[in-house]
């Protein structure tokens, strides 16, 4: 049997999540030149946001009821913890050197963890996710598990509603002239400070995604799922090329598709058999990373100045 | 400005540097009591959050129920006995920091832990210099008793460490021959997670299963943490095998079975006793159905001796599970309660009492809850039991109990 459509698939579900997670970065990072090291717990508060409103729900209600609430409650947390983050954290330092707010981000990155560690209940350990109440869905050769069914369906649909959103309304065009130049921006007329604060929210928005999409193909949320996930989706952004959303997105399918490449197939490479498999699949993300950026330095997707937002 | 930059930079150095100083756990949940007049503390070291904590929560308050069992019966006349609880999140450098701050306390006279091997491996040389008696209820790597050349020539590294289970060499062993001949599998698949229990388990499972007659049609390894199993999960079902067995804990087989059997490979997973808890089935559901693991001793619920004991477990309603490993951590920390008896007369401490304590330790034998309790010339549990359970509509069920002879 041929085993590759279902490992392209499998990378593809994989990448899908990253770059979900990545176009919060890349936002924060188009607009105020801030990687948001913060981003990876704003993830996984959107899981557990997800979860709080399932336990909220009376016992035994279907899934697909509880499902969009469980939508909604995420995002409401993450969006909520984004924005919050953005006004109390980073805006204060807006002027101070890029340092002050990196570090800031990475305290604060520190501090959502242990929050969601001491105060959630139960949250030391992981914790059971709720799961779709179907089987996995066979198309021709390929299995896809229920978890990635609504990872495959939310993933493009947010992507395009985002590229729309970008590219025509008149906020998204406020934000790509506020990526290109602030202090013009806003000498236009534009409120700097509240395409700041939609950038943040729309990050929040899609790790909500990434998020509950997590708790449904992994079967549990922990309070330190964030971590490794956003330094994967950070990878995924920087190799898409950072500040350009659609290079984010391209990016994690790209490390998502060379992490499943790398399990499946390097193992099989006469003589590179104890540098393939499970184990070494990171490393060959990262060795794929750094050839990229030898070569394009500004990412696969990167420019100088055009169309970031 | 840069004077406001740099105040603000200060402060947020320091608040994280507060908040990971904050992380450590403070588990001080012993009372002491006035049936003493000397208090005897006997160190815990465990993953008790995160990875893991699952099974280390029961090593925890395994030993608190033996601890307060000695202390409401009086076993050492005039010694007050309390529990100081160390996590060390599957972290081997986070239980070497354990051992030091155990090893700088006086009144620790021994420990009972770790619950990984790894973390084993870094302990041992800290708690052996000082001559503190350590005890492990659950530490199954070969080496850590028998010396790194152990299959050839056996050689105890540590005179100060002991354990409650039996070794690897006899669990993956007993594994392969159960699915050779109890299962009649005969094509099998190994993954393990690098790590020094999870790697030893598989390689031992692997030479046996082939030694048997069964062909090993593939193996891979993880990392920790992993989530994401679904390309090995695809590699596994191609490759034909009919039985995939993992060496590691239940945080990354509980994935991975779902992944696999949704990838709609029908074939169990069998592990060691890392895996022998029900979060594993909580958190795999019906993917679970049908997996294996073997684990040290006989079922706790069906030994008499361990009735109160299990009793008192649900009745406090302690976390964790008791069944992996509480019952290993009650009869280790009963056979260190039973050594400083010996050493610790009218209440008085003796100068040596650490080193005094490792003698009595292995020369003690007593029934415990879990079996007979005394420990061979390299510090291993003379108990060689091993069970076989299987998921069985939602819940471990014992399928096969004996002792380990591998042939």
């Amino acid at each position: 049997m041929n085993t590759l459509p279902q490992q392209l698939a499998n990378g593809l579900f994989l990448g899908s999540m990253y770059g979900l997670i990545a176009i919060g970065y890349t936002m924060v990072y188009g607009i105020v030149q801030l990687i948001n090291f913060a981003h990876g717990e704003i993830f996984m508060t959107g899981g557990f946001g997800a979860l709080t409103v399932y336990l909220a729900l009376p016992d035994g209600i279907s899934m697909w009821i509880a499902l969009p609430a469980m939508l909604i409650g995420g995002a409401l947390v993450a969006v909520l913890i984004a924005v919050g983050a953005e006004r109390f954290a980073y805006r204060p330092l807006r002027g101070a050197p890029r340092l002050a707010p990196l570090i800031t981000a990475i305290g604060l990155s520190l501090a959502l963890q242990q929050a969601v560690f001491n105060w959630y209940p139960d949250a030391k350990s992981a914790r059971v996710f709720p799961q779709l109440p179907f089987g996995p869905v066979h198309l021709g050769s390929v299995t896809v598990q229920s978890g990635d069914v609504f990872l495959i369906i939310a993933a493009p649909l947010c992507m395009a509603v985002l590229a729309f959103f970008v590219r025509l309304s008149r906020t998204g065009r406020a934000m790509q002239a506020t990526a290109q130049d602030p202090d013009t921006a806003q000498l236009m007329g534009i409120d700097t400070n509240r395409i700041i604060v939609i950038a943040f929210a729309i990050g929040g928005l899609f790790a909500a995604v990434a998020g509950l999409s997590y708790g449904l193909k992994y079967g549990s949320v922990s309070y330190d799922m964030g971590f490794i996930a956003g330094l994967k989706a950070f990878t995924a952004a920087v190799l898409g090329g950072i500040g350009n959303i659609y290079g984010a997105m391209l990016g994690g399918l790209v490390l998502g598709l060379a992490e499943a490449m790398a399990t499946a197939y390097i193992a099989d490479i006469p003589g590179m058999h104890q540098l393939g498999g499970g184990g070494w699949a990171s490393v060959w993300a990262f060795v794929l990373l750094i050839l990229v950026l030898l070569f394009r330095p500004q990412g696969l997707l990167g420019e100088r100045v055009a169309d970031r937002a | 400005m840069r004077q406001r930059s740099l105040v603000i930079l200060t402060s947020v150095l320091t608040t994280g540097a507060l908040t990971l100083t904050a992380c450590g756990s403070r588990n001080d949940d012993s009372k002491g009591s006035d049936s003493g007049n000397v208090t005897v503390t006997i160190g815990v070291d465990a993953p008790l959050t995160g990875q893991n904590s699952a099974t280390g929560l029961g090593i925890q308050y395994g030993a608190q129920i033996a601890v307060d069992d000695a202390n409401k019966n009086k076993t050492v006349p005039g010694v007050t006995f309390k529990i100081k609880a160390l996590d060390d999140k599957a972290i081997p450098a986070t239980g070497q920091q354990n051992a030091s701050q155990l090893v700088a306390e006086k009144d620790v006279l021994g420990v009972v832990g770790p619950l990984n091997s790894g973390v084993a491996t870094q302990m041992q040389q800290t708690l052996a210099s000082a001559n503190l008696v350590e005890i492990s209820p659950s530490n199954t790597a070969p080496e850590l008793t028998q010396g790194k050349n152990w299959q050839t020539d056996k050689s105890r590294p540590f005179k100060s460490y002991f354990r409650t289970a039996t070794t690897d060499a006899l669990q993956g062993a007993f594994a392969a021959d159960y699915a050779y001949n109890g299962l009649k599998k005969k094509k099998a698949f190994v993954v393990d997670d690098k790590q020094t229990y999870g790697a030893g388990l598989s390689k031992i499972f692997k030479a046996q299963f082939a030694k048997q007659g069964g062909k090993i049609v593939g193996t891979d390894h993880v990392n920790t943490g992993d989530r994401d199993f679904s390309t090995l999960a695809t590699k596994i079902k191609n490759s034909g095998a009919d039985i995939l067995y993992y060496g590691g804990q239940y945080d990354e087989s509980q994935v991975l079975t779902k992944q696999l059997k949704d990838a709609g490979a029908k074939i169990p997973l069998f592990g060691g006793d890392g895996m022998f808890t029900p979060t594993y089935i909580k958190t795999a559901g019906k993917a679970a159905e049908g997996d294996l693991v073997t684990s040290i001793g006989v079922p706790v619920d069906t030994l008499p001796a361990a009735q109160d004991f299990v009793a008192a477990y649900k009745a406090k309603k302690y976390p964790g599970d008791y069944g992996t490993y509480g019952s290993y951590a009650y009869d280790a920390t009963t056979a260190i309660i039973k050594a400083v008896g010996e050493v610790v007369k009218d209440g008085k401490v003796p100068s040596d009492a650490r080193q005094q304590v490792v003698d009595a330790v292995q020369k003690t034998s007593f029934d415990g809850i879990s079996g007979k309790i005394s420990f061979d010339e390299y510090g291993d549990t003379t108990n060689k039991q091993l069970t076989v359970y299987q998921v069985t509509k939602g819940e471990w069920k014992s399928v096969k109990s004996g002792v380990a002879n591998p042939k």
